[in-house]
């Protein structure tokens, strides 16, 4: 058997397919026109296409959280978000959580904490929590066990995730109420906290 | 900033941590490469058969598909087996993907759609048509049980069962108390986070850059370069970070194979990664059947262990694993007997996974000895101690080092064992009935071959490398800590580079043998160079260490110090500039000393005690509370090798309660291919885990006297939790996983 007789013939016709749509996002702080075909999912458009691969694929189903970003300071699985839907909206990626050399404290708790291993769904990890905390739904670790199921660590790291994240939400607690030392800062990229 | 010690044992952060929760560390799949084209894999619908048609047209017609590579136009290939074989291959002939019309299971790649963007090559590959001569498969290991046969050898690090000493059968036939009972676990998939793939960079002189999702980057070269007839200077594979990976890297999947023979067709960059129902479609844990009947006298004596094991495999590979051979050397018994046999299936060829073998056989001994207790009503920790053993009788040999009394002694006291109440059922809070169960573990404590490179910068920064990899294991984070307290450098000095195949090579990481092995280089080759900086120190004009030998200076803070007398020191970047070195650079390969490591049997021990909570009216179970004690020789990095533990206990519970995939025999096809549907273990399904390392000095093992920990976290803790769920239900599953219907 010989190499292909139909290669070559079609390529670098269709980077941008007839349908596609422009859309404006505000990745990371940064206000970007892009265009998304109508099946883009915002998963594939940050890894592919806007090289922000620390959102992480890991099932593509929103089974596992690997993708988890914040969108309008929510916490949601980029692999089930069509780009085209959120225009205009406001996007942080795990890149664009810390400014400049300083780590988020959730960033700085997970190296703590040890509370990765292989780091592949830790981004999602993070996202989440940081979601997690701006929910103010969770009050005890169990609640944090809870509502932080959506995202898998096939390395089992969960123990160390849940203390991370007790430790920044604490953090966070006594920053409300005026006990804070400053270790509690999570603000992210403009977006809004729910209250709940 | 945290983090300075240099103390081989220290609990460090992770360095390569920062990378990882910045979104900065780079996968597989995530290494750009200009006019980068993306493959998208077409799998086989049947079991058995031959593919009868298989049309393309649709997929070609499509705006920005490139090609479609399958059996009718694919390169040619390798001819012989032994080209396919990897390190990590047992017995048999590897699967060649798209070498043929030939299809020997569900799943396998048959077309490898390519096209200019992901979402072309995905739509275009659900528009290949093939059509399947089908033939009748069998997938199903218990129909297929009596056809099982003897396994062929050939795998490395398999140790057929051991010759039967006394006569297990006869005793067993006489002993006052018996147990005898058959135990069954289904297949599981290692399904790490980041899914399989392969970016391959095609280079304007036609080599290949490889970034591969795998255990060991030399494994991937030599395979491509055997496959592909390619010299292995032409193939560089590169992966620097591998998002988990459990077994599931140590051969190169078909990811790799077709992104190679992709790139090389098109004379293009090609990525391939497989989807999540695509992980189910190579190598697993095998379903296992297995027998153990276990006899002994009115006191507990064991006078007679039987062990008998099936596992299934695919009819083109041999997959083995020790499953039985454990079951004569942790306990002291007379009387042995073991049989492992594989049974041929139309299935893809089992794989190993963490603990692979080990896992399993202690699954069912210890559950046969919790079983056993309850018939001689005694306590199942003393019933251990009982049978203790110094002595490995299947090899007549000490222990190099066995500090399981420990484990039991430290992990006992931490869990309050002494207040279990023995009866089942007889603990209960509220609706919820109470159970407490333990077991034991064993691993292998193994070394391999590795080699290191160390270079030495004048502004005393210290670069090692080796081949190896980090599957988050920590090696990154071992090494660096080896290497900085050699030579006395702060962390931040020092910088450990891995899994390049420009780098002197090193083993697959997998049987826990990683930091024996990779370790004991790192060391050597640091030590080469602190030899070095010695040597110039000394010869420094006015040298207070004139006098010194090596072993009376330490070194420390960028330091060469007189021991009696720090004050008297050498700066490392004095004597280099001295000795006009600006830069001092070693490679050192190190070999297991096998004579010495010849006389004694070396493995890690454990002791797993467990805490379950099973809802009396729903059956659900919850593992609320583990205690793991762990004789793993010397701890290296105390932080990681916590993690290790953690994650292990996870994956047991997992294992226990949760992971099975199951196979429609009708379709010979797995059903619940994806992440909801196959269940791993959640952060609402893990509570308390609590890791005990029980303190064990090792001289045999390897100069660091590290035993290695990635497996044995995992070993024992489904027994252990299959034995509470007994004690607090008094319902004995033998089946795994024990999900709810089995306890209503």
């Amino acid at each position: 058997m010989s190499a292909s007789e139909r290669t070559v013939a079609t390529e670098g016709t269709t980077a941008a397919p007839a349908t596609s749509h422009t859309i404006t996002l505000t990745i990371n702080g940064a206000k970007k026109q892009v265009e998304v075909a109508p099946w883009t999912t915002l998963l594939d458009l940050l890894r592919e296409s806007l090289h922000l691969t620390g959102a992480k694929k890991g099932c593509d189903h929103g089974q596992c959280g690997a993708c988890t970003v914040l969108v309008d300071g929510k916490r949601v699985n980029s692999c089930l978000t069509l780009a085209i839907v959120k225009d205009g909206a406001e996007v942080t990626t795990i890149e664009g959580l810390s400014a400049g050399d300083a780590l988020h404290p959730l960033q700085q708790a997970f190296i703590d904490h040890d509370a990765f291993q292989c780091g592949y769904c830790t981004p999602g990890q993070i996202c989440s929590a940081e979601g997690l905390i701006r929910e103010k739904r969770a009050k005890t670790a169990d609640d944090v066990r809870e509502l932080m199921s959506g995202n898998l660590c096939r390395c089992g790291a969960y123990s160390n995730i849940v203390a991370a994240i007790e430790e920044v939400m604490g953090a966070c607690t006594r920053e409300r109420d005026g006990r804070g030392n400053g270790q509690g800062r999570h603000a992210v990229g403009g977006g809004r906290g729910e209250e709940r | 900033m945290r983090g300075e010690a240099t103390r081989i044992g220290d609990g460090i952060n992770r360095v390569d941590g920062r990378a990882k929760v910045t979104g900065q560390a780079k996968y597989a799949a995530e290494f750009e490469a200009e006019g980068l084209l993306h493959g998208w894999v077409v799998s086989s619908g049947v079991a058995k058969g031959k593919i009868a048609t298989l049309d393309t047209s649709a997929a070609l017609a499509v705006e920005g598909v490139v090609h479609v590579l399958t059996h009718e136009n694919r390169p040619r290939l390798a001819w012989f087996d032994k080209s396919y074989r990897d390190e990590d291959a047992p017995a048999g002939s590897p699967f060649r993907p798209l070498y043929d019309d030939a299809i020997v299971y569900s799943g396998q790649p048959v077309a490898l759609v390519v096209a200019t963007t992901l979402e072309i090559a995905r739509h275009a590959a659900s528009l290949v048509r093939v059509t399947y001569k089908t033939e009748e498969h069998e997938t199903d290991l218990a129909a297929r049980r009596e056809k099982a046969r003897k396994a062929r050898p050939g795998k490395g690090g398999y140790e057929p069962p051991p010759k039967p000493r006394g006569n297990a059968d006869e005793a067993l036939a006489k002993a006052a108390v018996k147990v005898d009972a058959a135990y069954e676990s289904p297949a599981e998939h290692h399904n790490p986070m980041e899914m399989h793939a392969t970016t391959v960079v095609h280079e304007p002189d036609g080599a290949l850059t490889i970034y591969d999702k795998t255990q060991g980057v030399t494994n991937t070269q030599t395979y491509v370069s055997n496959v592909f007839g390619l010299k292995p200077d032409q193939v560089r594979v590169i992966s620097p970070f591998v998002g988990g990976a459990f077994g599931s890297g140590l051969r190169p999947q078909y990811q790799v194979f077709l992104a190679v023979m992709a790139a090389q067709v098109l004379k293009r960059s090609v990525r391939v990664t497989l989807t999540r129902q695509q992980m189910f479609t190579f190598g697993y844990r095998p379903a296992t059947w297995q027998r153990v009947a276990l006899g002994a006298t009115a006191e507990g004596k064991l006078e007679a262990v039987v062990h008998e094991a099936i596992g299934e495999t695919s009819r083109f590979e041999d997959y083995v694993e020790v499953v039985v051979n454990w079951s004569g050397l942790l306990y002291q018994c007379d009387n042995a007997r073991y049989d492992y046999k594989v049974a041929e299936l139309d299935v893809y060829t089992p794989l190993d996974m963490r603990a692979p073998g080990a896992v399993l056989g202690l699954y069912a001994l210890e559950s046969a000895m919790d079983e056993l207790s309850y018939a001689l009503h005694m306590d199942p920790l003393a019933l251990r101690l009982a049978n203790y053993t110094e002595r490995d009788q299947n090899t007549d040999k000490p222990f190099s080092s066995k500090e399981l009394r420990a484990c039991y002694a430290q992990g006992a006291a931490r869990f309050g064992w002494e207040k279990r109440l023995p009866t089942p059922r007889a603990m209960r809070e509220g609706n919820k009935l109470v159970g407490w169960g333990m077991a034991t573990g064993i691993w292998e404590a193994m070394q391999q071959k590795a080699a290191a490179r160390a270079v030495l910068s004048i502004d005393g920064k210290l670069v090692v490398g080796s081949g190896t990899s980090d599957i988050g294991t920590g090696t990154y984070t071992a090494m660096t800590q080896i290497a900085a307290s050699i030579l006395g450098l702060p962390i931040a000095d020092v910088t450990f580079k891995l899994g390049d195949t420009t780098l002197p090579p090193a083993p697959l990481q997998g049987g826990s043998w990683t930091v024996a092995s990779v370790g004991t280089a790192v060391k050597a080759v640091c030590e080469a160079v602190r030899e070095q900086v010695f040597k110039l120190a000394k010869k420094m004009k006015g040298s207070p260490l004139a006098q010194a030998s090596l072993d009376e200076v330490i070194f420390a803070g960028g330091e060469v110090r007189l021991a009696r007398d720090p004050a008297q020191a050498v700066s490392i970047a004095a004597a280099m500039r001295a000795g006009e070195a600006f830069t001092l650079e070693e490679e050192t390969s190190t070999l297991p000393q096998l004579q010495e490591q010849a006389k004694y049997t070396r493995a890690t021990h454990s002791a797993v005690f467990v805490e379950v909570k099973v809802d009396e009216d729903l059956g659900k179970v919850e593992v609320t509370r583990v205690v793991s004690a762990i004789a793993g020789g010397r701890i290296v990095s105390a932080k990681t090798a916590r993690s290790q533990i953690l994650g292990a206990v996870v994956w047991g519970i997992g294992m226990a309660l949760e992971e099975e995939t199951l196979m429609d025999h009708d379709l010979g096809r797995f059903m619940n291919h994806n992440l909801a549907e196959y269940h791993v273990p959640v952060n609402a399904d893990v509570r308390d885990i609590e890791v005990i390392f029980v303190p064990e000095e090792d001289e045999v093992v390897n100069p660091l006297g590290a035993k290695g920990l990635g497996e044995i976290g995992i070993v024992g803790v489904a027994a252990a939790i299959a034995n509470a769920v007994f004690h607090a239900t008094g319902k004995r599953v033998r089946d795994l996983p024990i999900t709810l219907d089995k306890l209503l």
